[in-house]
């Protein structure tokens, strides 16, 4: 993951050159996969740009059915961080600092969304937290709660999805961190949870930084689980991914508008917020 | 026998169609799939059948009869949403046979001049109320659904049972809020399988094909929105041979036989 890569990221002093310690030629054998790696991941980007109707844009986009998907997909994205964030620091500290019996498994179990097809993760969690689900029923009948077809079930499907990047940045940034650091802490007479919040926290800003980033990127962008947990409602569960995918069935241009439209938004954020958190220059 | 779900390779396929066109090595029909079959009055080679997903059973069961007909073929299907379908086909997509849901669907592909002869209208659909088995709500017609505390699924507008639910909802003078609306017709089936809406408007087939968990139950103004499947061999069919004689087998008396045992009325 990209979680090496901000490790050795180190502030650099103001107004001075990186020192260049890379000379001589490019190794042909790095650069040709790197161009093909690059051409993979931009040319279906311009497909994309290259069939998009661009007379009819303006009005396409006027469409309020548009800016309602958008915004929920964006208001449901971030909230999902944010509930990535609470719950997913604490477990990424737990899986890096404690040791306690059976810390593989537990980390292997944690990845398990990632490699789950979503359409499977929102059957799982309909089970679980459909309304004959084992906690879903229970929310029922003592609350009158339920998630499904809720703005609150497609938080969860994303959060479902999107918290294992989270989690893998933050333990990746913590094991790589130097304990010496919070041991000082703790001889000075620092708690645990002191250390955690004052030195711990501030060490491994820029590996939660990344990892929040990504858990928001693939929130904006998740469709099967939620589709699947939290059905497809206009303004209330309708995101985003699912109006492209429902555009599909009828308009191509539709859908490709979409498509422009979420992916501009997610390069604007996740540009400004990278140059602003994760990297230095 | 293979059926598989084939629409991620399509998406690649297409990607790759787009890349080729990007590149200047022309269209992606080259790719399509292995040598044609012969071409002489044997029937032979792979067929690829792209159905609509209400067609799954019956299709599946089509396929075999067809390969025990005729040794030499193995029959592949894509099961899913004819919109879905359509679009791939109108992409590129190395298919032989195209079967619809929905006449308007169908359109799409031969505006596009992709079919090869007219669509033959092969078996027609109904709508019906799914309810969980044993109707514990009591559903009885269209207004049992617009109870406040009554979840109901539909298809979206966008997908041919959609289509049928909001004309059938229409000419009854019926309101409804849906919980939600599915991407098609076996998601919406699934959402009263799992218990998580009370409900669902679904061809009649689908709840036949479902009854293990599920009821049907009918309606009258379902009627008044009768869905017809349109089937078409495909001008650029890789085996135009065994594709014609598949839709021969479907329209004959003993694929009908299949057909009307699932549920589906023929024209």
């Amino acid at each position: 993951m990209a979680v090496p890569d901000v490790e050795v990221t180190r502030p650099a002093p103001a107004g001075s050159r990186r020192p260049r310690r890379r000379t001589g030629r490019i190794p042909v054998a790095l650069l040709v996969p790197a161009v093909l790696g690059l051409v993979l991941l931009v040319l279906p980007v311009a497909g994309l740009l290259l069939r998009t109707p661009w007379t009819t844009l303006p009005q396409r986009l006027a469409e309020p059915a548009v800016l309602t998907a958008l915004r929920l997909s964006v208001q449901s994205a971030t909230l999902a961080t944010l509930l990535c964030l609470v719950l997913g620091v604490p477990l990424s500290w737990l899986l890096a600092r404690v040791e306690f019996p059976g810390r593989r498994i537990v980390r292997a179990l944690v990845t398990v969304p990632l490699v789950l097809p979503p359409v499977v993760g929102g059957v799982a969690l309909l089970l679980v937290f459909g309304r004959r689900g084992l906690v879903g029923s229970w929310l029922d009948s003592t609350f009158g709660v339920t998630l499904p077809f809720t703005t609150a079930g497609v938080v969860l499907a994303e959060a479902f999805v999107a918290m294992p990047f989270l989690v893998i940045a933050v333990e990746g940034a913590l094991r790589g961190a130097d304990v010496r650091y919070e041991e000082a802490a703790a001889t000075l007479g620092a708690s645990r949870w002191t250390t955690f919040t004052h030195v711990t926290l501030p060490l491994v800003a820029p590996g939660i930084a990344a990892g929040t980033v990504l858990c928001w990127a693939r929130a904006l962008g998740e469709f099967g689980a939620t589709i699947t947990f939290a059905g497809n409602f206009p303004g209330r569960t309708q995101t985003m991914p699912l109006a492209v995918y429902l555009a599909l069935e009828t308009d191509l241009e539709a859908a490709i508008v979409l498509s422009l439209v979420l992916l501009t938004v997610s390069v604007v954020i996740l540009a400004s917020l990278r140059d602003r958190w994760v990297s230095g220059p | 026998m293979r059926v598989r779900r084939v629409r991620t390779t399509l998406t690649v396929f297409t990607a790759l169609a787009v890349f080729a066109g990007l590149v200047g090595c022309g269209t992606g029909d080259s790719t399509g799939g292995p040598a044609p079959g012969g071409g002489g009055a044997t029937v032979t080679g792979p067929l690829t059948v792209f159905a609509a997903a209400s067609l799954t059973e019956t299709f599946t069961q089509l396929g075999k009869d067809f390969e025990a007909a005729n040794p030499g073929v193995e029959v592949t299907f894509s099961f899913a949403g004819s919109s879905a379908l359509a679009t791939q086909i109108n992409q590129g997509a190395p298919a032989d046979v195209f079967a619809s849901a929905a006449p308007a669907t169908m359109q799409t592909v031969t505006d596009a001049g992709h079919g090869d002869g007219t669509p033959t209208t092969f078996v027609r659909n109904q709508l019906v109320i799914a309810v969980p088995k044993g109707n514990p709500a009591g559903v009885t017609g269209l207004a049992d659904l617009t109870k406040p505390e009554t979840k109901v699924a539909l298809c979206a507008t966008q997908v041919p049972c959609g289509a049928a639910a909001e004309k059938a909802l229409d000419s009854a003078g019926v309101k409804l809020t849906p919980v939600t609306l599915e991407q098609d017709v076996r998601a919406a089936l699934s959402k009263v399988r799992l218990g998580e809406v009370d409900a669902a408007l679904v061809y009649r087939t689908d709840a036949r094909a479902a009854t293990t968990d599920v009821d049907g139950v009918e309606f009258p103004e379902s009627a008044g929105a009768v869905n017809d499947y349109p089937i078409v061999v495909l001008r650029d069919a890789p085996n135009r041979a065994a594709a014609r004689a598949f839709v021969d087998h479907v329209l004959s008396d003993s694929g009908r036989g299949v057909l009307t045992a699932a549920g589906f009325q023929v024209p």
